[in-house]
């Protein structure tokens, strides 16, 4: 068959192709991704003849999971549509939660604000101006009460944001859910715990990269004994993706992070089959649909790949990549935002698409400020028509056995792996984010997208091309300085009614966890217990481990 | 032969968002200035203080995290405060508009929103500071 393909093919080059080329030339004179892969004119079986079907894409469930990660995907439940929320102090934020799940979302996304998410107390002077900006603010476990009230956490699953004091707020999870009388192994949902990322793209470190490793492993080690349904790290290409990385970049630099996980795990004396089923992974959904639909697939295929092959998972569950999606926050344009709406509704189909397991979608006036009620409503709105209108939930993996998406899937795979050699002849994800080697390449990325915006080479609809004069949107959300006054008074009160031996107590048996090799999850849960701040916890570890200072 | 102009990009604050700020840096490198960037997590007195020692013409400031009614102000006030009030500051990030008349009556000179082609901001500043 391919013989007569490749002849027809040929023949189709030589007479109708050339005569229209000869007439008039294409839009441009090679086509390219981001991640520079060359984009054929035409995709044929001839592309796809190395492919063998049962090995390269099987079947979903099954190894290597190209297809997906379960065998019934949406046939049988829809991804979760988990939008990322959190602003002022936890009252307002527990208002929102409530209104999103009275609107149909199906899970929990909590953003913390930067001073707790870099262990600052609001009332610490580098917190000044950033309380309750950027996410909710929490300083204690009253807050973490506060947050979750009313909304019953053994029947929710939440994913947190937060990564350097992961510990510290999982603890307080694990502490709010025993006073609404769940007990922690029933507990489902994510925390980000995901500190190389960190380092490459993100910002909000503590600690240097080993200490953090070790707290990293101790939540892996303390999940599997305690909170067994719980995924102890979200590894996320999202913010290095957001940072200006193509998405072969974010894939190889991703799974480059995964492989430092399962290796400080394995070194800390976990078996790679007693864990692996609880790494989760984060992903971003840019502007190229076909690109990013085959980025899904194949980061997957390579994931498992790795397990299998460089870890020696035995079970399968072990190589399966399961994953977040949030569209791209850095696509979203000031100028026009209402585009920004089916921008967004293009990226999460592709997420869709991709098989994500669960989907945030941003809303069309986060380059103006935190999203306004009428704006997420739109935006969660948005993925309830792809699941419930579109059609495309009905079959699995429908894309596949497209020349295209599988020419690209091999394409994304082949390039991400090759960055992964790479990385791993530089010592590993931690050597090279170390040397400065991820966070070169990404700001090379971004600085090449932004040349081509400003070249017009890329069209950015209302922004390079068909602009108009506007007026800037209004009626955005404000989070009030008031807010910030508010949680540091709660936060005083607190500090007065709380029995600060049982806090001191507690510090200085975390202290002594921390210059020792225990497990760290236990001292912090004491500690959370007896009202210590997430400030005090991280100070006391600060003293031990030290900090992180950016190269 | 005129000298070159020297800037100072700048990150205050908590917000680790520096993709903008990185851009920029390389985009007025690259029209021929001298960049001094300063990495994320600076306190408003660490950047004046850079500004200083570094002898720079302008200041650009980038925050995305909602915090710049605190954090720009406080710049200026730094500067001021070291004798340096006449270094000319600029700003950009996710800033409000009506936010905007009141960074500029703090002394902020101009605010860059997002989709501003790196072009823009190198007229910008040859505009307002001689070479």
């Amino acid at each position: 068959m391919s013989k007569s393909i490749r002849v027809e093919l040929d023949r189709w080059q030589k007479t109708a192709l050339n005569k229209v080329l000869s007439k008039a030339p294409e839009r441009e004179s090679s086509f390219k991704t981001a991640s520079e892969i060359e984009i054929k004119r035409l995709y044929t079986p001839l592309d796809l003849e190395d492919v063998e079907y049962c090995g390269d894409l099987g079947f979903p469930g099954e190894y290597p999971f190209t297809r997906g990660a379960q065998p019934t995907m949406y046939r049988g439940r829809f991804w979760t549509m988990r939008q990322y929320a959190g602003f002022a102090t936890a009252e307002e934020t527990n208002k929102r939660y409530k209104y999103l799940l009275d609107h149909g979302q199906t899970g929990l996304s909590v953003a913390f604000d930067l001073p707790t998410q870099i262990g600052y107390d609001s009332d610490h002077p580098l917190a000044e101006g950033e309380v309750g900006k950027s996410g909710v603010a929490i300083d204690t476990l009253k807050d973490m009460e506060i947050l979750f009230d009313g909304i019953p956490l053994d029947k929710v699953s939440t994913s947190m944001t937060i990564t350097s004091p992961a510990a510290i707020i999982f603890a307080m999870y694990i502490a709010v859910a025993e006073k609404q009388g769940a007990k922690a192994e029933v507990l489902q949902g994510t925390i980000q715990n995901d500190i190389l990322k960190e380092y490459a793209a993100r910002g909000t470190y503590i600690f240097p990269p080993l200490e953090s490793m070790r707290i990293t492993t101790d939540i892996f080690a303390f999940c599997k004994e305690h909170v067994p349904r719980w995924n102890s790290i979200s590894v996320s290409g999202y913010h290095m993706r957001e940072a200006g990385s193509s998405a072969v970049q974010e894939v190889a630099f991703t799974l480059a992070n995964g492989i430092a996980y399962v290796e400080a795990a394995i070194r800390a004396g976990l078996d790679v089959d007693s864990f692996a089923s609880r790494l989760s992974f984060f992903f971003n959904a840019h502007n190229n649909f076909l690109e990013e639909i085959a980025k899904f697939r194949a980061a997957r295929r390579l994931w498992a790949k790795i397990m299998r092959e460089r870890f020696k998972a035995k079970k399968d569950e072990s190589c399966i990549m399961r994953f977040h999606t949030q569209t791209a926050g850095s696509a979203l344009t000031y100028q026009q935002p209402d585009n920004n709406v089916v921008r967004v509704a293009f990226q999460a189909l592709a997420a869709v698409l991709g098989g994500t397991q669960s989907l945030h979608t941003n809303s069309r006036d986060e380059a103006f400020a935190l999203p306004s009620e009428d704006s997420v409503h739109i935006a969660l709105r948005t993925q309830q028509i792809i699941a419930y209108e579109s059609g495309v939930a009905d079959t699995i993996d429908p894309m596949a056995g497209s020349y295209a998406i599988e020419a690209m899937t091999n394409d994304i795979e082949k390039k991400a792996m090759e960055y992964i050699t790479r990385i791993d002849e530089m010592g590993g994800a931690v050597m090279a984010i170390g040397a400065g080697f991820i966070q070169r390449e990404i700001a090379d990325s971004a600085y090449q997208y932004q040349k081509e915006i400003e070249s017009k080479k890329r069209v950015i609809v209302g922004v390079n091309k068909f602009q108009e004069d506007e007026e800037p949107l209004k009626d955005i959300l404000r989070v009030q300085i008031e807010s910030e006054i508010l949680q540091k008074e709660k936060l005083s009160k607190i500090k007065k009614e709380r029995e600060s031996q049982k806090v001191q107590a507690a510090l200085a048996a975390l202290k002594k966890v921390a210059g020792g090799t225990g497990n760290l999850v236990f001292p912090i849960l004491d500690a959370v217990r007896v009202y210590a701040t997430v400030g005090e916890i991280s100070d006391t570890l600060r003293e031990v481990f030290g900090e992180h200072k950016e190269t | 032969m005129s000298r070159k102009i020297r800037v100072l990009i700048a990150k205050p604050g908590l917000d680790g968002h520096d993709r903008g700020a990185k851009v920029v840096a390389r985009a007025l490198r690259d029209a021929g200035m001298e960049v001094i960037y300063t990495g994320i997590r600076q306190t408003p007195e660490q950047i004046a203080n850079t500004a200083i020692q570094e002898g720079v013409d302008i200041i650009g400031l980038s925050c995305l995290s909602g915090a710049h009614n605190t954090l720009f102000p406080k710049v200026v006030e730094m500067l001021k405060q070291k004798g340096a009030g006449d270094i000319h500051i600029f700003g950009g990030g996710i800033i409000p508009v009506e936010d905007i008349p009141v960074l500029k009556k703090a002394g902020i000179r101009e605010i860059f929103q997002p989709g501003t082609s790196t072009e823009d901001i190198i007229k910008y500043i040859h505009t307002h500071i001689i070479s």
